[in-house]
């Protein structure tokens, strides 16, 4: 579905992303991991085109997506739920989730069928319906995260990228969300690519990850070969080699 | 957008009945000034409240719009009604391009690029003497007129500008609330949020800086035709900085708010005149205290300053 061949991606004269080469098939969870700074939000920026790659090839269905500009992305089908969750905190959970349909909206689809949708997004987060009318910044950051993959899933994504959502948040709220996100791709086959540190939590979900250290993936496999291998555990699962 | 409705109608029917309090004279004078700066200041804010772009160049569009005006009138004689809308086309065009490489900037950097731009407008209007009269200003500029009625009093002009200006007013109330309203404030909290929703960031901010010129260019032609001369030293830095003033006292991201400040910054100064020589120092105080007392602008502080009164109150009573 989504193919990465030999991408750099510089910022100014930083080289972020050297030569990665990357592959998602349909229907899968797939995790990059890597330590801070190692390049895992610069690959979900370069396919959303926020950080366009500067050379290699992109390619979504099998046709190239790296010369388009972000919205064009979007229609395609790809949506992206930055790091920081970046909601619009002085707008109310709906308008938020309505800005999520935005390119829908701009193509006359009716209200009618993109609030079904939003009573969907309900149903996976109960939580945001009992707050719709609740402005995004005054909610828990629980909330906002799960505010973010809301108003990523109101554009009807077949490709979700996700930036760290578990970041500072308590473990059940985690639970919660990774829950969800297991629920989409059974539910209605989405595929995810999952950029996280919480590097344990990650490997349970997803089927097969990628290992990336100073913008060059240095590790590939399912999680279960990544959760046995003693770099990965020694780096990113916190326990002793053996 | 019924309740929305009956305050823009309520709205309406108070300013237009002013007249009636008035009798004509001088203050209709200052309020079609006010008029005119409420376009202004909602062309501005729709970019700087909405959309969350600074610009310190605004007066050069309103300039731009009041010489093209103005030329198109006074010197090759075009009627005022075709002569308006030309100079808005060309001037919306003329910040469409601007706009595009410009309005990558973000910050301090964008303050100085639309000041240079500002600057560059100032000196164009000084130093094309052959065209605009340079710094004796350009006089002739017919009335506008309808058949045989020509807008050529302060009563009649008062009526002329405040139809424009209820127009814009409604136009802008509409557009805030729409899908474009949202994707605005969405850029305006963050630009790589907007963008990866499917909203063309880059585009939608130099749309919005091109209507916001469009709108200071048809104030720039009213002006032009209810003063019948103009000269450059209204439209240079110092105007943009009020127009910026006007957006922020009265509060940002509010259309009301735009009148508020336009209103304030338009007739403080003519109740002001009483302090004679005071009256700039009594100006400068006054803006700083509404600034730290009325954070949110007058249009949001009002209310809550009026509410902790009433609450202060009920809690000495109590």
């Amino acid at each position: 579905m989504l193919r990465l061949k030999k991408v750099n991606t510089y910022y100014g004269k930083v080289h972020a992303l050297k030569n990665v080469t990357l592959l998602l098939a349909e229907g899968e969870i797939v995790t990059l991991i890597g330590a801070n700074g190692a390049g895992k939000t610069t690959i979900l920026n370069t396919i959303s085109a926020v950080t366009p790659a500067s050379s290699g090839e992109v390619l979504f269905n099998d046709s190239q997506i790296s010369a388009l500009a972000p919205d064009r992305i979007v229609k395609l089908g790809i949506s992206q739920v930055p790091e920081g969750r970046q909601v619009f905190k002085p707008l109310s959970v709906e308008d938020n989730l309505d800005l999520g349909a935005y390119l829908r909206y701009r193509n006359g689809e009716s209200k009618a069928s993109i609030h079904t949708d939003m009573d969907q997004v309900f149903s996976l987060f109960p939580r945001l319906q009992e707050r719709r009318k609740q402005l995004a910044g005054t909610m828990s950051g629980g909330e906002q995260q799960m505010l973010a993959i809301g108003r990523a899933l109101m554009a009807k994504p077949k490709l979700l990228l996700l930036d760290e959502p578990s970041m500072g948040l308590a473990p059940l709220i985690v639970q919660e969300i990774f829950r969800v996100l297991n629920q989409l791709r059974r539910e209605q086959g989405t595929t995810i690519l999952l950029v996280e540190q919480n590097a344990r939590a990650a490997l349970k979900l997803a089927d097969r990850g990628y290992v990336l250290e100073t913008g060059k993936i240095i590790l590939e496999g399912t999680s279960a070969q990544l959760m046995e291998n003693a770099d990965v555990k020694r780096a990113y699962l916190g326990k002793d080699k053996g | 957008m019924n309740r929305d409705l009956i305050k823009f109608l309520a709205f309406a029917a108070l300013i237009l009945t002013m007249p009636l309090a008035l009798h004509g004279g001088y203050l209709m004078n200052v309020l079609v000034f006010v008029g005119i700066h409420t376009m202004l200041a909602i062309g501005l804010n729709l970019l700087l409240g909405y959309a969350g772009q600074i610009s310190l160049g605004h007066a050069g569009f309103f300039g731009l719009g009041a010489y093209l005006s103005g030329i198109l009138t006074a010197t090759y004689g075009w009627n005022p009604w075709l002569a308006m809308p030309l100079a808005a086309a060309v001037v919306g065009g003329l910040a469409f391009l601007i706009g595009f490489p410009i309005l990558k900037l973000k910050g301090h950097y964008l303050a100085m690029a639309t000041l240079g731009m500002g600057i560059i407008m100032y000196i164009t209007f000084n130093e094309t003497i052959g065209l605009t009269g340079g710094p004796s200003g350009l006089s002739g500029i017919p009335a506008i007129a309808i058949g045989t009625l020509t807008f050529d009093s302060d009563q009649k002009n008062f009526y002329l500008i405040w139809t424009f200006t209820l127009g814009m007013i409604l136009l802008t109330l509409n557009l805030a609330n729409s899908r474009i309203g949202r994707a605005l404030r969405a850029v305006h909290d963050s630009e790589v949020a907007a963008q990866v929703l499917g909203i063309n960031a880059r585009l939608l901010k130099v749309q919005i800086f091109a209507l916001s010129a469009v709108i200071s260019s048809i104030a720039g032609s009213l002006y032009a035709h209810t003063m019948t001369f103009i000269s450059p030293a209204s439209f240079g830095f110092n105007f943009s900085v009020e127009l910026l003033t006007m957006v922020v006292i009265g509060g940002l991201g509010s259309i009301y708010g735009s009148f508020l400040g336009a209103a304030l910054l338009t007739l403080l100064p003519e109740f002001l005149r009483a302090a004679q020589d005071y009256d700039i120092i009594i100006y400068g105080a006054l803006l700083m205290v509404m600034v730290k007392y009325l954070p949110g602008g007058l249009v949001r502080g009002v209310p809550g300053l009026f509410r902790k009164l009433m609450k202060k109150r009920g809690a000495r009573h109590a």
